[in-house]
């Protein structure tokens, strides 16, 4: 014990003594270690705000879409056969146990003219549970109702983009826009969500009854899609398989017959987005890994060189009764404390740059604790590997030559 | 009788490329305690050897040698340390303290290696020690901000903090100036006379006058063994030495 205590307080005077050096020894690993801990925790902030923000388009989000027809061999890939009508989305309200709430999606690009002009937008013709299961919230006026719905009546609600592209400085609330010529009267605006993990604008678009954009706009008697809520997040994968059942019925398809539909979850997106996020996260931690590595080179060149420097005094302490294993342990010890010294310094830094990075930037860093444990044990890992062949070579001095060493 | 050093047909052999060199070639010599001895001998004659080998650094290739009655030649690497920091006190002629590492942490760093425990309060002990050479006052100062005879002197207190059997100079004045010189070689006879076992080798004849007894080492080999009284070596030995390197030495009377 009192040689343990011994040993750190030599390594201590040691690595005091000579302050410069020290510094130079450790930024390596103070770089390396910060790297590590800020790259991975940018990673990581990443992952999160997209997951808040997959979750934002509403959560226990189930996604039904035509499934892709195949024509002589050739399949012309999702959403190209017309196979979902109202019928279903009905069908699924009245027998599914698992299904809260569930909308049709109607969508068409049209050109709205209204206000101070015109803009070309997408318009999602929905129902009322669309609301809540996307989980818009309004900003001015108030959401359709069922009675619209049920009426086609010509309403629409602005996503926050186009109300500010037509109507930049009054309420657009009550106005009348034009879609094709038919005139549609705003009931209200949305509030903004802002662009979605894949960077497109969610409220360039707008809002209305789909009865309406399907009747008076698109024609025909297919949708586009439907939007369903499970009961809780849990069930989402069950609810999916009672949908698809639900949908086979309805579509009166025999045991053998392929899905003439699509069924996605949020969680399968979560899944997709979470692995992506996964490879640049370690990425970004084998480029800082490397980094540390070269850290680690950088001690036992200092540490070569100070062996070298040093051989006088190691052939002092052999003299007066070193053992070559006191010589070893006093070389490592320092070697490790600079490492974890190193380390300490590193993570403090990462702290302040990660602290500074989410004040002052748009960038989202979250440190983990575990993250800052792997990188200071592996600070210390460092010191002992690159340590010990400098300490070796110490140890291995003959007495007589180091001290005659010049 | 108490023999602090016994070596019975000592040698040691280098191999240098192809080329063996000798450069002790059965040395016998035994040392008593309290005794004062200096070792002499041209460069090459071996002495450096000797002195390794007495001191511990190094092995004898064979022959035997016994420290405090204990057979050194048995002993492996960690041994050797053991003895050196145990039983052997160095004084060298590069002083060879720690550069920037305080007096008293100089003399103390022996006791950071003992093993055996024999000294409980480091600190105490070394400013004991440098208190012995007379430099209490300069415990907290750095080699550099001393003078030769002070670095001097606080490595011969680090060689007695251990209380070692036998204090080993290799040429310890040999970067001082004569005045200095004097005085470290008053503080060896301090020593000398409170009965510490000392070993100075030089190839000064002033020095070896200080001393009490004379060794000569020529060709790997003791070649004489003298009594020295009152600076000179005895009277009735003198016409043994006329020869050597202790010429010098020998009385106005029979030179």
């Amino acid at each position: 014990m009192r040689q343990m205590i011994n040993m750190l307080k030599t390594a201590g005077k040691s690595i005091l003594k000579n302050r410069t050096r020290s510094l130079l020894t450790s930024l390596g690993i103070i770089i390396g270690i910060s790297s590590v801990i800020v790259l991975v925790a940018i990673g990581e902030g990443s992952r999160v705000q997209i997951e808040g923000e997959i979750n934002s388009l509403g959560t226990n989000l189930l996604m039904v879409r035509p499934g892709g027809r195949r024509s002589g061999g050739v399949s012309l890939g999702a959403g190209s056969m017309n196979s979902l009508t109202f019928d279903d989305v009905e069908k699924i309200k009245s027998k599914s146990s698992l299904i809260k709430l569930a909308s049709p999606v109607v969508t068409s690009n049209e050109q709205i003219v209204g206000g101070s002009g015109n803009w070309n937008t997408r318009i999602y013709g929905v129902s009322p549970e669309y609301f809540e299961i996307r989980d818009w919230e309004i900003e001015q006026g108030s959401f359709f109702t069922d009675k619209d719905l049920k009426g086609k009546k010509k309403v629409a609600l602005l996503g926050k983009t186009v109300a500010d592209e037509l109507f930049p400085d009054q309420d657009p609330t009550g106005q009348k826009i034009r879609i094709r010529n038919i005139p549609f009267k705003v009931v209200g605006t949305l509030k903004g969500k802002g662009q979605s993990g894949m960077g497109q604008d969610q409220d360039d678009m707008i809002l209305a009854p789909a009865t309406t954009v399907l009747y008076r706009l698109k024609g025909g008697r297919n949708i586009d899609m439907i939007n369903l809520s499970s009961i809780t997040m849990d069930d989402t994968y069950k609810a999916e398989e009672e949908v698809a059942s639900i949908l086979r019925d309805s579509h009166r398809l025999s045991a053998g017959q392929e899905d003439d539909f699509d069924i996605r979850n949020q969680a399968e997106i979560l899944d997709t987005m979470n692995e992506v996020t996964g490879v640049i996260t370690t990425l970004l931690g084998s480029i800082a890994g490397v980094s540390l590595l070269v850290g680690g080179i950088g001690i036992m060149n200092i540490m070569l060189v100070s062996v070298t420097e040093r051989t006088r005094e190691i052939g002092i302490r052999l003299s007066v009764g070193a053992r070559k294993s006191d010589i070893m342990i006093q070389f490592l010890v320092e070697a490790i404390v600079l490492s974890l010294v190193g380390g300490l310094i590193g993570v403090l830094l990462a702290l302040a740059i990660t602290g500074i990075l989410n004040a002052y930037s748009s960038i989202n860093a979250v440190i983990q604790m575990k993250i800052i444990l792997i990188s200071f044990l592996f600070s210390g890992a460092v010191g002992v590997f690159f340590g010990y062949y400098p300490a070796r070579k110490a140890s291995s001095l003959n007495p007589i030559d180091a001290l005659r060493y010049e | 009788m108490d023999n602090v050093i016994e070596t019975r047909k000592m040698t040691k052999t280098y191999q240098m490329g192809d080329v063996k060199v000798e450069a002790l070639r059965g040395v016998d010599l035994t040392i008593s305690r309290g005794e004062y001895v200096a070792i002499m001998g041209s460069s090459g004659s071996g002495k450096s050897t000797l002195l390794n080998l007495l001191g511990c650094l190094d092995s004898p290739t064979s022959g035997e040698y016994f420290l405090e009655g204990k057979n050194v030649s048995d002993m492996d690497m960690r041994g050797y340390a053991d003895a050196r920091n145990e039983k052997i006190g160095f004084v060298f002629q590069m002083f060879n303290l720690l550069p920037r590492t305080s007096s008293i942490e100089n003399v103390e760093l022996p006791l950071l290696y003992d093993r055996s425990g024999r000294i409980k309060d480091h600190r105490k002990a070394a400013a004991e020690a440098l208190e012995r050479v007379g430099l209490a006052d300069r415990a907290h100062h750095f080699p550099h901000q001393l003078s030769g005879g002070q670095q001097q002197r606080v490595a011969i207190a680090r060689a007695l903090v251990n209380r070692p059997a036998i204090i080993l100079a290799d040429e310890p004045t040999g970067n001082l100036d004569t005045k200095t010189s004097i005085e470290v070689m008053a503080l060896f006879k301090e020593l000398s006379e409170e009965g510490k076992t000392i070993v100075i080798v030089t190839h000064e004849p002033d020095i070896a006058a200080h001393t009490k007894r004379l060794v000569e080492v020529r060709d790997g080999l003791i070649n004489g063994d003298y009594e020295i009284v009152g600076g000179k070596i005895r009277g009735e030995q003198a016409s043994a030495a006329r020869g050597g390197i202790a010429r010098s030495l020998l009385p106005a009377d029979a030179s």
